[in-house]
């Protein structure tokens, strides 16, 4: 929306800012940017969290019963709760925030070549809610009885009734929060949808919008077409809590596997709705780094919609085993595999990119390629578990456990660090340091197998997951699974040591680094013609849109990029 | 694969072996395949001083083919794969065949009550045993299990049988199984069920007809411990009331 202006003066660049002071700047900012990174920051500080969590209870399961450091004794309660908390913290508090709103607030405007989302006051508002969501959580975890220990999915009855869960305060918060986050998001996605449609640059057509962009529209659009059941659970999910209604209550009329399908509606196609950016942020890095044109861009687009489409379709995968009419696991085997398809076809499009490239290993290639390498591990790991005679066995196992971190992981992890040092010098108009960056890179990626090829065994030997302790079994209780376990949390150990190397590096360079020019990587996309870091209002003059963003190497020129803005 | 962990201890259980091996033949031809593509253009297509990418739109019909074939062979293992899995998946969930033997499975936080019919082979009767946390069957009989809970969600698990299945509270739900090995194998509750679900475990013990003939003549109900006459009226009346609900699995009645 290229004539839209903010109540306040900002086209005259940076000097408009000294008279606003430091809490408007940034903390009551309607600039996407500053918005970006609020999110950005808090999904970050809150990874923090939930990996402590990981750290905590991966301590317990390597070494039962001793105190650990830092935390001590771990409780069976506590155990539930830490597991709880960090699934529902690495999906709804990191993944989504740092992904689809960090990302999206920051690139988007900047990318489709406007001065701001089209709604600045919504996009506050959806901040400022999705900070009460963090206060709800925390405060969740800290009143009496405890935080919620139901697992992030909340199955009722276990998560309705508080003689089941023993948690009354922390259940009903945690779930509060879930909820306000939502609204928060919807708030989000609004504004991202209409912002890609109506405000990008004169002449930027469809099929000349970057990948990413349309990745986080089409993953808000998913986000905001599948929520709405959720939203509904969640408030009777509450009434069932607070009220004694008896939604999902089976003594009175209710029935526990509603809440399964409303869940699993949204949580499915939630796994794209993160998929999809990632897999669009590792498009941008993959073409810069390779110099190369994406290997069929209308193709990915394709498969993106396609795979949008089918996620409405698969929910049930998650249900075979519970207690559903076992014909729908025929339906639901036959969606769920046929999905690995155009998340195939992704990938072979993203691997033939490369070919006839010319490819420089930076540290945001690197997690770039990773994201790749590692995500096909976790895509092909999901057909076992889509395939419904073997889901039997599976289901509910570390096997489990061990296929959606290696997508997840590469998800809310690998692809957000890719972006992270891509967009570096962009966000903050200096350098991040490339050797320490690739030490944290070798230093996370290698203890990242470590810790969960491991877990893939010890799925397959048929190691239950949400147990604190596998004394209580014998079959699972031998010291060949225990070293297993051991090897595990060793890897996380020595994964959460890197990561130090990252934060001061992050820091460091954000006020020392060597200085960036607008486009340090040669790339085409629009937001590498505006300074570094874009003032607000991003250009002097906004920018207009000649070509497709991924004209590398084309022939016959001298220079191996042609930005999107250059007229010939 | 898994039988490298876990025995295979029950009729079907190969079968869910063997599909876990077509996939991850299926499956692993095309990871190693991606896998070795990939990282050999990475090496191939390393920065070198004065070559210049190539520009490559993709719409190059001798390129397109490195698209395309192996999206064509994907569909086609994709339906080996279905076909497979849903065989698989029939046998074990939506069919059962007669029984020899009618097992009652409670559950509840947290620990497992067992239901066995006894020397007269029937359900509800005086002479049933009652076990807490351990099941007794038969090797090479076809059992039902008929499965409920008590409160939460609980899922019975026993791993060596390749068998999961998440217990409802208000529904009952059918099952089958006919051990094929003698032993003592772990049952497991799979669903998160409240602070002791990590202790809900419970040992499965695969006899022969002598040994079953002996264990029942130990627990007959006159000198069971184990089960006190509140378990069995609670168990009896819980099937009186939801004997007319509806069973989970449709496609079974
Ligand atoms: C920092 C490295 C991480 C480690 C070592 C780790 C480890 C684990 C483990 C061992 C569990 C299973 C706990 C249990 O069932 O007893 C778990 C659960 C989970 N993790 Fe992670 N994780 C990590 C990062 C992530 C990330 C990045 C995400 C998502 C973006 C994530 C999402 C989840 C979810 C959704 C669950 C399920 C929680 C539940 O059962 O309710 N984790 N994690
Ligand atoms: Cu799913
Ligand atoms: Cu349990």
């Amino acid at each position: 929306m290229a004539n839209h202006h903010d109540t306040h003066d900002h086209h005259d660049g940076a000097h408009a800012h000294h008279d606003e002071g430091w809490f408007k700047k940034y903390f009551w900012s309607t600039d996407h940017k500053i918005i970006g990174f609020q999110y950005m920051f808090t999904g970050m500080l809150l990874a923090l969290l939930g990996a402590f969590m990981a750290y905590v209870f991966r301590m317990q399961l390597a070494f039962p019963g001793q105190a650990v450091p830092g935390w001590g004794v771990v409780s069976p309660g506590q155990y539930n709760m830490l597991i709880t908390n960090h699934g529902s913290i690495m999906i709804f508090w990191v993944a989504m925030p740092v992904l689809i709103a960090g990302f999206g607030n920051y690139i988007i405007p900047l990318m489709i070549g406007a001065d701001d989302m089209v709604f600045p006051r919504l996009n506050r508002l959806s901040y400022q809610l999705f900070f009460v969501s963090v206060l709800l959580l925390i405060a969740s975890l800290v009143v009496q009885n405890g935080g919620f220990g139901g697992a992030w999915t909340a199955y009722p009855p276990l998560s309705a009734n508080k003689d089941f869960n023993l948690t009354p305060l922390g259940s009903s918060l945690w779930l509060g929060a879930v909820a306000v986050e939502f609204v928060a998001f919807l708030l989000g996605g609004i504004n991202f949808i209409v912002t890609a449609m109506n405000a990008r640059a004169p002449g930027m057509k469809a099929f000349d919008v970057p990948i990413v962009v349309w990745t986080i529209v089409i993953a808000s659009i998913l986000f905001m077409a599948s929520v709405g059941p959720l939203v509904a659970g969640a408030v009777m999910l509450l009434f069932d809590q607070l009220l004694g209604t008896s939604f999902f209550n089976p003594n009175r009329g209710g029935d526990p596997i509603l809440w399964q399908h409303l869940f699993w509606f949204f949580g499915h196609p939630e796994v794209y709705v993160v998929l999809l950016p990632a897999m669009g942020i590792v498009a941008e890095v993959m073409t810069v780094f390779a110099r190369k044109k994406l290997f069929a861009y209308k193709t990915v687009i394709y498969t993106i919609v396609a795979t949008g489409v089918l996620s409405f379709f698969v929910w049930a995968h998650h249900q075979f085993v519970a207690g559903i009419d076992p014909r729908m696991a025929n339906v639901f085997t036959v969606t769920t595999v046929l999905i690995s398809i155009p998340i195939a076809e992704m990938c072979f499009v993203y691997i033939a990119t490369l070919y006839g490239g010319s490819i420089t290993l930076s540290t945001p290639m690197l997690w770039a390629l990773a994201f790749m390498a590692e995500f096909m591990l976790g895509g092909v790991t999901g057909i076992y578990l889509g395939s419904s005679g073997a889901d039997i066995f599976f289901h509910d196992t570390y096997f489990v456990v061990a296929h959606f971190h290696y997508t997840f992981f590469p998800i809310a992890i690998i692809a957000v660090m890719s972006g992270i040092t891509y967009w570096f010098p962009k966000m903050f108009g200096r350098h991040m340091n490339d050797f320490w960056g690739k030490v944290h890179f070798w230093g996370t990626i290698i203890p990242f197998n470590g810790i969960f090829i491991p877990l893939f065994v010890l799925g397959a030997a048929g190691e239950h997951r949400r147990i604190f302790d596998y004394h209580s079994f014998p079959h699972l209780a031998t010291p060949e699974l225990q070293s297993l376990r051991i090897i595990a949390t060793v890897s996380l150990v020595v994964m959460l040591a890197f990561q130090p190397v990252f934060l001061v590096n992050y820091i460091v360079s954000m006020f020392r680094g060597p200085k960036a020019d607008k486009n340090p990587w040669k790339a085409n996309t629009l937001e590498w013609t505006a300074d570094s870091p874009p003032p607000h209002g991003n250009w002097a003059e906004l920018p207009n849109c000649y070509r497709g963003p991924y004209e590398y190497s084309v022939e016959g020129r001298e220079l191996d990029y042609w930005p999107q803005n250059e007229k010939a | 694969m898994l039988e490298r962990f876990i025995p295979a201890a029950a009729s079907y259980a190969g079968d869910v072996d063997q599909l876990v091996w077509l996939i991850t033949f299926l499956v692993g031809f095309w990871f190693i395949a991606a896998e070795v593509m990939f990282f050999w253009l990475i090496f191939r297509f390393r920065k070198k001083d004065g070559v210049k990418a190539q520009y490559i739109t993709g719409k190059e019909k001798h390129l397109k083919q490195w698209i395309n074939v192996p999206h064509g062979l994907v569909l086609l293992f994709d339906v080996f794969i279905i076909i497979a899995a849903i065989r698989v998946w029939v046998h074990i969930k939506q069919t059962l065949p007669p029984a020899d033997r009618t097992v009652r499975v409670t559950s509840q936080q947290w620990a497992w009550t067992f239901q066995d019919p006894g020397a007269d082979d029937s359900l509800d009767t005086a002479d049933d045993v009652f076990t807490t946390d351990e099941l007794h069957v038969e090797n090479n009989k076809t059992y039902h299990f008929r499965l409920e809970s008590k409160d939460v969600l609980h899922s019975f698990f026993i791993p060596a049988f390749r068998m999961k299945q998440d217990a409802v509270p208000g529904r009952i739900y059918t099952g089958w199984f006919k051990p094929t090995r003698l032993g003592d194998y772990d049952i497991l509750c799979a669903e998160i069920c409240g602070i002791g679900h990590g202790v809900m475990g419970a040992k499965l013990v695969v006899e022969t007809a002598d040994q079953r003939a002996t264990w029942l003549a130990a627990h007959a109900p006159a000198v069971d411990e184990t089960a006190t006459d509140a378990t069995a009226t609670d168990a009896a009346s819980t099937d009186a009331t939801s004997s007319d609900s509806t069973s989970a699995a449709a496609g079974q009645q």
